[in-house]
């Protein structure tokens, strides 16, 4: 891509700025689903089109389609609170969200895309004895895994963020998990920027094209029905996060999954008050500040199973009960909107990405309230598992049989691997 | 969203725990199947479900509500021991 005529750079802002911004075309095409494909793959958030992207980019696999009902940025991928981390401490989840950091510090280059990515740190603020010594001990797996973590005192994190309550009866805080490399992304970007990087490499990307159907013979996937029409295809990817269960019950499948609504919020405009990423585990909130200057912050699930995009008030008023407790300067921002999104909840609180009973069809899902940081390695992960037929070694933990055999189950929070507890 | 408690009559969702859906347990020697698909294997469906809450801040009864995943509209809800 010459500088000046398809890529980004500055110079061409430059350019366009100066030419009346005349230039810039669409960043994909919308082309007519032909009747066959190599790969299909079921779902256009940010895991269907990084999966794409990396299916053409490092197997050279084009002959390829993603399929999504909606829009490109309408599901979860537009509607994520774009925290970005890697301060897992499992096998399994470990060595895959560190992949997965790695690949965030390299994603603007190799989309040549800017998709914001702003490293300004998180701190996992924690409140009493036991819950310092979980953290200095998740703190410790995070550095034995190769990534960052310095445990913070209670001084340490007043350099930080002077504008906490600090002597909260309730939860006092008593210091932090500093994880400097971890932080935000602008969410459309990212799906913008892999389908970009898909489309420039000759995917097509199907939108308005709802899957109703997977054809399958003789324990082989033979393609798909759409409200677009029939494609036939060798080997099809379902990833479509909220939709998991409906999707693989096309294909006669039952999921380790039940689909819950997480909310977020934002305020008007501010000027930049909240630099890093803020959790208050203990509270049920967390927040951070994006470019535009809205606070952006959620808390916990509603935790009952829905597929309705909105929740209930209970929640509302709990997450901004929990806001107010932990920094109440914050108390005068007015509210713009809230949203909510549906999760793809399984039992340990882990993901899936793995291979079906049936030839040909692969799943990735089960991404619960945290699979914006996942992007780019469960693309990278899941497109090597459809072109190799073997898991990328990143991601030989997040099997689906590990729910029946009881090994290798993923809890991070330890509170049981059951529905309903994460 | 609002429940109707077979005993207490309407009362706020907060009230309850949410345990999920309402199955039947299986026998003890049923196998491994059987056991997977209660504790972990969902419909998990998009549309009439039913579920179990437990009246928490309540009479703690177990009650098995039926209600829509798509507009949290509830239908109908009894006992769970009558079920
Ligand atoms: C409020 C909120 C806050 C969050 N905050 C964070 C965070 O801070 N950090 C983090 O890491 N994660 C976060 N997440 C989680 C993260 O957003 C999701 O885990 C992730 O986006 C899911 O993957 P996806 O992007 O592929 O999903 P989606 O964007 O939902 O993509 C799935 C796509 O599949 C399509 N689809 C469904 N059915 C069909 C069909 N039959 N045919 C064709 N297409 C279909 C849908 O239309 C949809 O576009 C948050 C989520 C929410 C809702
Ligand atoms: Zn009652």
């Amino acid at each position: 891509m010459g500088l000046l005529s398809k890529g980004f750079s500055g110079l061409r802002v430059l350019k366009e700025g100066l030419t009346g911004n005349t230039g810039w075309t669409p960043h994909w095409r919308d082309p007519e689903p032909k009747a066959e494909y190599d790969i299909l793959i079921i779902g256009g958030g940010g895991h269907g089109l990084a999966t794409a992207h990396y299916l053409a980019s490092v197997h050279g696999l084009t002959n390829v389609a993603v399929l999504e009902k909606g829009y490109i940025g309408g599901g979860n991928i537009g509607r994520n609170t774009t925290i970005v981390r890697a301060n897992y401490f499992l096998p399994g989840n470990s060595e895959f969200y560190s992949h997965s950091l790695k690949l965030w510090e390299g994603l603007e280059q190799d989309l040549n895309y800017n998709v914001m990515h702003s490293q300004r740190g998180i701190f996992n603020l924690f409140h009493s004895d036991g819950q310092r010594d979980a953290f200095a001990r998740r703190g410790n797996a995070m550095i034995n895994q190769g990534d960052d973590a310095i445990l913070l005192d209670r001084d340490g994190v007043r350099k930080h963020l002077p504008y906490l309550d600090y002597d909260n009866v309730r939860f006092p805080v008593y210091g932090a998990l500093y994880h400097p490399r971890g932080g935000t992304a602008r969410h459309d970007a990212v799906a913008w920027g892999y389908a970009r990087g898909a489309d420039s490499r000759g995917v097509d990307i199907l939108q308005n094209c709802e899957v109703t159907g997977i054809d399958i013979e003789g324990g082989v996937v033979k393609g798909v029905q759409t409200t677009r029409g029939a494609i036939r295809a060798k080997k099809v990817g379902i990833v479509v996060a909220g939709r998991s269960g409906q999707v693989a019950a096309m294909a006669g499948m039952r999921l380790p999954i039940e689909s819950h609504v997480l909310q977020a919020f934002v305020t008007e405009g501010l000027k930049p008050v909240i630099d890093n990423v803020v959790t208050f585990g203990m509270g049920h909130f967390y927040i951070s500040q994006s470019d535009k200057g809205g606070l952006v912050f959620g808390g916990d699930l509603d935790s009952y199973a829905t597929y309705a995009a909105r929740g209930n008030l209970p929640t509302v008023e709990h997450v901004m009960e929990a806001g107010m407790t932990l920094m109440p300067m914050i108390g005068k921002a007015k509210i713009l909107r809230s949203w909510g999104g549906i999760m793809d909840m399984t039992p340990d609180g882990s993901p899936i990405i793995d291979k079906t009973g049936i030839d040909g069809l692969y799943i990735d899902c089960g991404w619960c309230y945290g699979g914006f940081k996942a992007v780019p390695a469960s693309g990278h992960c899941f497109a090597h598992l459809i072109a190799t037929d073997r898991p990328h070694e990143a991601a030989t933990g997040l099997r689906m049989d590990r729910f029946r055999t009881g090994y290798g189950i993923m809890d991070e929070e330890g509170t049981g691997s059951q529905h309903n507890l994460h | 969203m609002r429940i109707k408690c077979p005993i207490c009559g309407e009362r706020d969702h907060r009230e309850f725990y949410y345990r999920g859906a309402a199955l039947t347990r299986p026998d003890p020697d049923a196998g491994e199947g059987a056991w997977d698909d209660y504790v972990y294997l969902r419909d998990n469906p998009a549309g009439e479900t039913r579920d179990l809450w437990y009246h928490a801040a309540g009479c703690s009864a177990w009650v098995v509500v039926t209600r829509n995943t798509l507009t949290h509209a509830v239908s109908s809800t009894e006992l769970a021991e009558k079920t």
